[in-house]
């Protein structure tokens, strides 16, 4: 079988670091590498954009309303005539932060539920893992709706109408998505327990935390790193289509579903509206889940390539 | 089976009170009562308030409203919708029947396509057709609906003006023309949803395809000297599907978010453009039992799939 060539390793192959191994195997993976320089690029817009493009998201202009791209106006403008570049650097800020803290929180918990369902032999492991079923069973998007629905006021209220939605969303997405994780978290758990280097902490005297943290954790994270990237990508879409639905943010905030939301009734007049900030989601989601892959071929021991 | 489809069936009832409680309790924690819009309406005289509140159960311990929300629902008794002005359950049966069809072809359409893509993909692995493929399925699954749909619309409504981008749920003709036009009107929506299932479905297929064909009963088949057809069609593909049907099973929830999206873009009048337009007016029956009736969807679904499991690998149904 294929695993006894595996196994061995061929003599004159040179040894590098594990950080160089690593890239070694990610470069390899040619779309991945690409992706990686396209959202960086995208990450760089972003941040530094504001700095560069200096015009107001919301000067209104209705003269200049309704235009394609131009020298002043490289993405057009919208029907009140604002700028929809300035409005997608923005909106990409949010939308990019939206993704990145909900994946957080989703591999926060995920780990956290799968950690204690690998850990206990008893019936805590069993419930968390019944737990972990049933909200693989929820019909997510309808219960997204539901808690904006119904938490929205009461969070606004209390942390303002862009801080308060923000800190809903990411809870609601990343605490409806932790499910795949805390599963990984859990298998990987129950192998590497057994494992004697985890037998010798123990016999060593390691406190059960310690042997988690030091000893089995990092042996766990390879799969969690890859779900994690993956997560980034799934929660840029759920905040995307929240806004698209007209739930997400309020509508001066113009996250890139939102401003899709607002240019879906005038596809006819101003097809640009819809094609920039949608083309944005789409070569961030795309490149994330290239990194992904990338991460899958260079994080996986036992593939050999 | 029959045994077997029962245990199944008896296991669905725990996921669907799991279901209803997480539902209630997310109501319960809500601030404010939303159920007592009525109650708490300033035309109201404050006896009449205290009588509906009464009514409504709203002061009793939050277990007692579960139980009774949930005799309730079990009675058919679904509440009443404050906009449409008719009962919930009439209403939801009203505009299921557009969102299953358009579910159900999507989901024909992305099994037509993924499977034979992604079993040919595995059979000739890393050849140009399934590299082709498996880029193809990245780009598919990182596009969302919505996007999808808006690009759909200004291609073939807007640009080429082939397809109607708003579906009538009455259409003006009899026989064979209403029978076109409801499939003409459907193309879209089902095209979206169909092509973004058999994105992620494709990879199932092809990785679950590659595994089994490397196993050496494979191989045995072959030395008998079977054709390659029947060992891919007869020996191969059974087992495959096995864990396929698992994640499409799994991928549901995606399925009926997904069909939410393309409802309201294409202003379909199924379940989830009433979903959205009651969260909109507030009609909290209403938001309650659509998202129940999806709940509800989700672990039909998820038997479906366990009854095919246990016919195509028998040995399951006898544990």
């Amino acid at each position: 079988m294929a695993g006894l060539t595996l196994a061995s390793p061929s003599a004159e192959r040179r040894v590098y670091s594990p950080w160089r191994e690593t890239w070694r195997r990610y470069s390899r993976h040619k779309l991945a590498v690409v992706s990686a320089f396209l959202l960086l690029i995208l990450v760089l817009a972003v941040v530094a954009g504001p700095f560069v493009w200096r015009v107001k998201i919301d000067d209104i202009d209705i003269v200049a309303g309704m235009q394609g791209p131009s020298l002043a106006h490289p993405f057009g403008t919208d029907d009140l005539g604002q700028d929809i570049l300035a409005r997608m650097i923005y909106g990409g800020r949010i939308s990019l932060a939206v993704g990145l803290a909900a994946m957080l929180v989703s591999v926060f918990v995920g780990t956290l539920i799968g950690a204690l369902a690998g850990m206990s032999r008893g019936a805590l492991g069993h419930g968390l893992m019944w737990l972990t079923d049933l909200f693989l069973s929820l019909p997510q998007l309808p219960l997204l709706l539901l808690l904006i629905y119904l938490f929205r006021d009461g969070l606004k209220a209390a942390f303002g109408p862009e801080g308060g939605i923000f800190i809903l969303i990411v809870l609601v997405i990343g605490g409806l998505r932790w499910m795949p994780v805390a599963r990984l978290v859990r298998a990987q758990f129950l192998s590497i327990r057994e494992k004697e280097f985890v037998e010798a902490a123990r016999a060593l005297g390691a406190s059960p935390v310690r042997q988690v943290v030091r000893h089995i954790l990092p042996n766990a994270l390879g799969p969690v790193i890859i779900a994690g990237t993956i997560d980034v990508a799934a929660a840029i879409i759920a905040e995307s289509t929240l806004s698209f639905l007209g739930l997400g943010f309020p509508p001066d905030t113009p996250t890139w579903g939102r401003l899709l939301y607002d240019a879906k009734d005038f596809l006819d007049i101003g097809p640009h509206w819809a094609l920039f900030p949608g083309g944005a989601i789409f070569i961030a989601v795309v490149a994330i889940n290239f990194i992904g892959d990338g991460l899958r071929d260079a994080l996986d021991a036992r593939r050999v390539i | 089976m029959s045994q077997y489809v029962l245990r199944r069936l008896l296991i669905a009832i725990p996921s669907l009170l799991g279901i209803s409680l997480v539902l209630f309790v997310v109501l319960a924690l809500a601030p404010g009562d939303p159920f007592s819009e009525l109650a708490t309406n300033p035309n109201v005289p404050p006896e009449v308030a205290a009588a509906l509140r009464a009514k409504f159960g709203l002061d009793d311990p939050i277990y007692l409203r579960y139980l009774h929300w949930l005799s309730a629902m079990a009675h058919g008794d679904w509440g009443f919708s404050f906009v449409s002005r008719m009962n919930v359950d009439a209403l939801i049966l009203q505009r299921l029947p557009a969102t299953l069809y358009v579910i159900g072809s999507a989901q024909i359409l992305a099994l037509l396509i993924a499977i034979p893509v992604g079993v040919y993909a595995a059979t000739k692995p890393y050849s140009l057709f399934d590299q082709i493929a498996n880029v193809l399925a990245f780009v598919g699954f990182s596009l969302p609906t919505f996007f999808t749909g808006i690009l759909f619309i200004l291609i073939f409504s807007v640009t080429l003006d082939w397809l109607p981008f708003v579906y009538s749920s009455d259409i003006k003709a009899t026989g064979i023309r209403w029978v076109l036009e409801m499939i003409r009107q459907a193309i879209m929506p089902v095209a979206v949803l169909g092509l973004f299932q058999a994105a992620s479905m494709t990879r199932f297929v092809r990785s679950a395809m590659l595994d089994v064909i490397r196993l050496d009963y494979v191989t045995t088949a072959r030395a008998k000297g079977l054709g390659q057809a029947k060992v891919i069609v007869k020996h191969v593909m059974r087992n495959a599907m096995i864990p396929v049907v698992t994640l499409i099973a799994l991928q549901m929830p995606a399925v009926f978010g997904g069909a939410i999206v393309t409802e309201q873009i294409f202003r379909i009048p199924g379940i989830g453009s009433l979903l959205i337009s009651s969260i909109l007016s507030n009609d909290t029956p209403v938001v309650m039992a659509v998202t129940f009736v999806f709940g509800c969807l989700v672990v039909l679904f998820n038997l479906i799939a366990d009854v095919l499991y246990g016919w195509l690998d028998p040995r399951i149904s006898l544990r």
